[in-house]
């Protein structure tokens, strides 16, 4: 047992191996085929000087020709082309909202774009981050995103930065450009964006977008307000949802990050832009765009105001409660004797242990992928709408479960009795059992475990400890039987991604 | 009725209730409800059943609709769950902007402003992704 065990383990390392062999197969091959710069090959990892951006004269043959339809509009002309070749843009993100905004940015030809992200391409960003490619998934971002738009337009000077922006490097960097993008993911970095371009004067064209939704403004540019303005304080970390866990229609940032690439060309050139002081809210599922007012700077601002507070750029995870990343954070509110992992699952279904699978990941996640093992479904949000009327459901759900298994019972009273629960089993084996009563306050002495499972292993064990308290409440306010005996609820350590990490590694993760 | 049927205090009588007829209509006026429209964006929608907007009718009422009354009035009644991330003390909690008729609510008296028939107004959760 223990060995067959182990050569699974091997087989399915040696599986990796290959997957990781292949990859870098690929980015050799990709790496040799490229005709890109030597720095476009190594991503700077530390903030570094770069040369100034020395003002262009003249617009050669080539530039005159690739830029042609732009240059002979009366807004833009010559006057700004040369503008535009001569300003430097920094994006922050080089994800769904960075990707279409470098691409115009390029195209375009302005004179420097630098790309900023710590994060490596995955196959499940390429719906919405459009530069990267299949065979690029495990390559760093900003290059990635460099080497596209080397291919689209080399004149342009690209610096690819491979690191995460923090209060350390950031003054460093935004300092060497003339505009800065906010394609950023999460509030943190938001912040120290904001206060870096405050202290740096320069102006921060923001966008971001989830589910239908996408925002855009431009902050501290011509005397208009800051982030900080109109958002002193940051929101609670639990009303704060990224791409990952609300989802995201992939062109939705594509229309905001390119909004953010033309009102760059627009400051750059010196058209300006439409956003100082105000704010775009894109509504896909309407399909209205909306424009609103703004307030104007705040002159109590800690920032940009009259007498600011913050003269260096602070400590912004701290600041803001939540970590600098869109990548998911790992929960831990479940004491560890009420969580079971995914090989602990697993034994249990292949000792056939009765026991009620309660999936609380929403509806139209049910039809993606679910555990081999029938489930009830009740929605996290269910948890927090009704709680009672959840705890109902799920109270009810074990009395189904219970009666189907008496009555399976009696059907094969000759075979191998499926006995105790996995509750007894763990607590008080070889418990007889009892016929469930038909009183609705009764829960049957056979009570099933609850195992309650969702995709990361975060939610399920929020909802383990709301079913724990609820009950605890209801006994105490004598709506169920005190006789009757705890329900053991579980829930399953990292969800439905440990379980294809670690048990089935055919299981979609998404 | 024939008014000559009265003495002439009778006649003064019925006029003072004719005036306190009048006096209550135009009360009743004054405390008609009050239609506008809230709306919902940016994710703050899933607090209310996912929907976005809402034509409602506050209650008439002596004192005129301020927004710190329509924002008690929301978590009543538009709000399903978790309304700490909807309100904060009196307030709406950091990250929601609030618009009136498509313009911050910071330049109308946030508020203190006092609501007209018709407006329409939005809380919008700020977005963070990319
Ligand atoms: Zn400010």
């Amino acid at each position: 047992m223990e060995e067959s065990f182990s050569i699974e383990k091997l087989q399915e390392k040696l599986k990796e191996k290959i997957k990781e062999v292949e990859r870098l197969k690929h980015l050799l091959k990709d790496l040799k085929e490229s005709s890109c710069e030597p720095d476009l090959l190594r991503p700077k990892t530390e903030c570094c000087r770069l040369q100034n951006l020395g003002p262009v004269a003249n617009l050669t043959k080539g530039d005159i020709e690739r830029y042609s339809r732009q240059l002979i509009l009366p807004e833009f002309g010559v006057k700004g082309q040369v503008k535009l070749q001569s300003t430097s843009v920094l994006i922050v993100g080089a994800g769904g909202l960075g990707c279409p905004a470098a691409v115009y940015l390029a195209a375009a030809g302005i004179g420097r774009l630098g790309v900023v992200d710590y994060d490596e391409v995955e196959l499940s960003n390429l719906h919405r981050q459009i530069l990267h490619t299949s065979d690029r998934v495990g390559l760093s971002k900003s290059l990635s995103i460099v080497r596209s738009c080397y291919r689209l337009n080399s004149n342009v000077e690209y610096v690819p930065y491979h690191l995460q922006l923090s209060s350390e490097n950031a003054l460093g960097i935004i300092k060497q450009y003339d505009i800065v993008l906010d394609a950023t993911d999460n509030v943190a970095t938001r912040y120290l964006l904001n206060d870096a371009c405050v202290l740096a004067q320069k102006p921060l064209v923001s966008g971001s977008a989830l589910r239908f939704e996408g925002q855009l403004t431009v902050y501290n540019n011509n005397g208009g307000p800051c982030y900080r303005c109109l958002f002193p304080q940051p929101p609670p970390p639990e009303s704060v949802t990224n791409c990952s866990e609300g989802g995201v229609i992939g062109v939705v940032p594509g229309i905001i990050g390119s909004m953010q690439a033309l009102e760059a060309i627009k400051i750059a050139s010196g058209i300006g832009s439409s956003y100082n002081q105000r704010m775009l809210l894109f509504d896909a599922l309407d399909g209205t765009f909306r424009s609103v007012k703004l307030r104007p700077r705040s002159p109590a601002c800690i920032v940009c105001g009259n007498d600011p507070s913050i003269t260096q750029l602070v400590d912004y995870v701290q600041f803001c409660g939540s970590a600098a990343s869109d990548k998911d954070q790992e929960l831990s509110v479940l004491d560890q004797q009420f969580r079971i992992n995914v090989k602990e699952y697993q034994a249990m279904l292949s000792r056939r242990e009765p026991h009620l699978l309660l999936d609380v990941r929403p509806e139209v996640e049910m039809d993606i992928c679910q555990l081999p093992h029938s489930s009830l479904n009740i929605p996290f949000a269910t948890f927090n709408r009704d709680i009672s009327k959840a705890t109902r459901q799920v109270l009810q759900g074990i009395k189904d479960l219970a009666r189907e298994n008496q009555d399976s019972q009696h059907q094969q009273e000759n075979s191998k009795s499926i006995d105790g629960t996995f509750m007894q089993l763990s607590h008080e084996e070889g418990n007889h059992r009892k016929k469930p009563s038909e009183n609705d306050k009764f829960i049957p002495i056979d009570t099933p475990a609850v195992v309650c499972v969702c995709r990361r292993g975060n939610d399920s064990q929020v909802v383990v400890k709301k079913l724990q308290e609820e009950l605890k409440m209801q006994l105490s306010q004598g709506e169920l039987d005190r006789n009757q005996p705890d329900i053991k609820f579980v829930d399953i350590k990292g969800g439905l991604h440990a379980w294809a990490r670690h048990v089935d590694s055919q299981f979609p993760i998404y | 009725m024939d008014s000559n049927k009265f003495t002439s205090a009778g006649a003064a009588h019925q006029n003072t209730t004719r005036q306190s007829n009048v006096d209550l209509k135009l009360k009743l006026n004054k405390f008609k409800m009050l239609p506008v429209t809230v709306e919902f964006s940016g994710g703050a929608e899933l607090l209310c059943g996912n929907v976005k907007k809402h034509d409602v009718d506050l209650p008439g009422q002596q004192n005129k609709w301020q927004i710190r009354n329509l924002l008690v009035w929301i978590k009543d009644n538009l709000i399903q769950e978790r309304p700490e991330l909807f309100l904060l003390g009196d307030t709406v909690r950091p990250g929601i902007l609030v618009l009136i008729n498509d313009a911050d609510w910071e330049l109308m008296g946030e508020l203190d402003y006092e609501l007209q028939e018709k407006d329409r107004i939005v809380f919008i959760s700020t977005l963070h992704g990319g």
